[in-house]
């Protein structure tokens, strides 16, 4: 298989630093900071900045785990393949209610996955605002959504595929882009 | 010997434990233990299965599965439609095939079906577009009792590998013993199961277990107790004496409990009859899981819904 390399381990948690700076700058109140990861690998991300953010604010942040599975829009009478995604856990260690909510994701590509996070957390309370944070945005939104922090800007075609690998859950460490002959 | 989740189901009913492989029952027990959360949200409900209509047909009554399955489809958001024998045109002399067909000409997704003969949503599946799920056929099967049960040990005992669970009562009349014996000795539990000689059905080895006649050693040493209802309603003729003398041979009592290991679980399908299977005291007593079951029902049916609405009936392959 063919990678192409575009952010490696060290860069990546230069990335991160960086993320965790303007995540401070663009959030009204840093008391209520409530980090939500999107499963899977929102979830180590959103603990690796809760962890940077915490290091600038001295308190740390709670982290929650979001799963958007049963709010997808591809699941049920739209969905083409006859298997339904596996569910995974959802765990949020305190109510969203009146809480500064940053919701993160590995990759923004169509904006579904996030569209689907907003309305999982929305059943859950009412929060006083949520934040996107996303390590790359690779285009090709579908939906009007943007996010508020991106680690890298990615352009892709859509033959490519971006794979993002985390220690916690891959064993390496890294951003690559995948072509689709190449899979 | 971990088993791993099948990616899907095969089928796109859900028939008895029989036709499932063990990575399916793995699969449907991964997907009911993150349901659960569900049930603790300030918003009791996901959009999973918007637009899917779910046809209750309960041609025997019964209180806790049918509220159970209508739980269940309501938190997925499927419209659910209820239908009982009594005043309906069942009493009319129509056949299952035919209220089948007539329910099916307004198209819903799902059937669940409650029936006292064997085989009958088997019948049906062969008939029908809809997808079935068997909600207890006569004394054959039922699917999501057994699937209830494993996913309720489970939770407490990490796995279904090597314990040793003994079912106690009535098992001639039971459906859940069937389902129960089924899924656990293919997860790789050791199952026993005891009764009087006369509820005892002949071949019950064949399913898998270890037969025993007295309850006593069914339950030495065991890691979960299930004791099955006496079903009063099914015995067309006496199979034992009298009810007191069933509870001095046959109840769970505390004296027994303590054959078992000291972290037994107590179970019961439910509804309880005191004092005959089983004694108030372990019933109400801080092994007894027996509300839990109930909680974990409406999560493992919400599992079972969700699956089957991405079936195909195709065989998936990887």
């Amino acid at each position: 298989m063919k990678r192409v390399l575009v952010l490696e381990a060290k860069e990546l948690s230069r990335v991160l630093e960086r993320m965790a700076a303007e995540i401070l700058e663009k959030v009204p109140d840093e008391k209520k900071l409530y980090f939500v990861g999107i499963q899977t690998r929102g979830v180590p991300l959103a603990h690796r900045l809760a962890h940077l953010v915490g290091q600038k604010t001295g308190s740390p942040a709670p982290v929650g785990a979001l799963d958007i599975t049963l709010y997808r829009d591809d699941v049920g009478p739209w969905r083409p393949a006859h298997r339904q995604p596996v569910l995974r856990a959802t765990q949020l260690p305190k109510p969203v209610d009146g809480q500064v909510i940053v919701l993160v994701d590995d990759v923004l590509y169509t904006g579904r996955t996030i569209r689907a996070a907003l309305d999982t957390l929305m059943d859950y309370g009412r929060p006083q605002v949520i934040r996107l944070a996303v390590l790359v945005d690779r285009g090709h939104r579908e939906l009007p959504i943007a996010a508020d922090v991106v680690g890298r800007l990615v352009p892709t075609s859509r033959l490519e595929d971006v794979q993002v690998r985390l220690s916690e859950c891959d064993g390496e460490e890294g951003v690559w882009i995948v072509k689709e002959e190449d899979r | 010997m971990t088993v791993k989740a099948a990616p899907s189901l095969k089928s796109r009913h859900l028939l008895g434990i029989d036709p499932l492989s063990p990575g399916e029952i793995q699969l449907i027990l991964d997907t009911a233990e993150q349901m659960r959360e569900i049930a603790k949200r300030p918003i009791k409900k996901v959009p999973a299965l918007r637009g899917k209509t779910v046809v209750n047909l309960f041609l025997e009554p019964s209180t806790r599965t049918r509220f159970s399955f209508e739980v269940a489809e309501k938190r997925l958001s499927a419209d659910t439609l209820n239908f009982s024998a009594s005043g309906s045109s069942v009493e009319k002399g129509e056949t299952l095939v035919d209220t089948a067909r007539n329910l099916e000409a307004m198209e819903p997704d799902f059937i669940v079906l409650r029936h006292p003969q064997p085989g009958a949503p088997h019948m049906l599946a062969k008939v029908l577009q809809a997808s079935i799920i068997n909600a207890g056929d006569g004394t054959h099967e039922h699917p999501t009792q057994a699937l209830l049960d494993a996913l309720t040990i489970r939770l407490h005992k990490k796995t279904l590998e090597g314990l040793v669970v003994a079912i106690v009562g009535d098992l001639q009349h039971s459906r859940v013993v069937r389902s129960n014996v089924l899924l656990l000795s293919r997860m790789g539990a050791t199952v026993r199961v005891a009764g009087p000689p006369s509820l005892v059905p002949v071949g019950m080895e064949s399913l898998g277990c270890q037969v025993f006649y007295r309850m006593e050693e069914a339950i030495r040493g065991a890691d979960v107790v299930m004791m099955l209802r006496i079903q009063l309603e099914r015995q067309e003729r006496m199979n034992f004496p009298t009810v007191r003398e069933y509870y001095d041979l046959f109840a769970l009592t505390p004296e027994r409990l303590k054959l078992a290991k000291k972290d037994c679980l107590v179970m019961h399908p439910g509804p309880m009859n005191r004092g005959v299977e089983i004694d108030s005291r372990v019933a109400d007593g801080p092994q007894s899981v027996i509300l839990e079951q109930v909680t974990n029902g409406v999560a493992v049916r919400m599992a079972v819904l969700y699956l089957l609405a991405g079936g195909s009936g195709e065989p998936v392959t990887d």
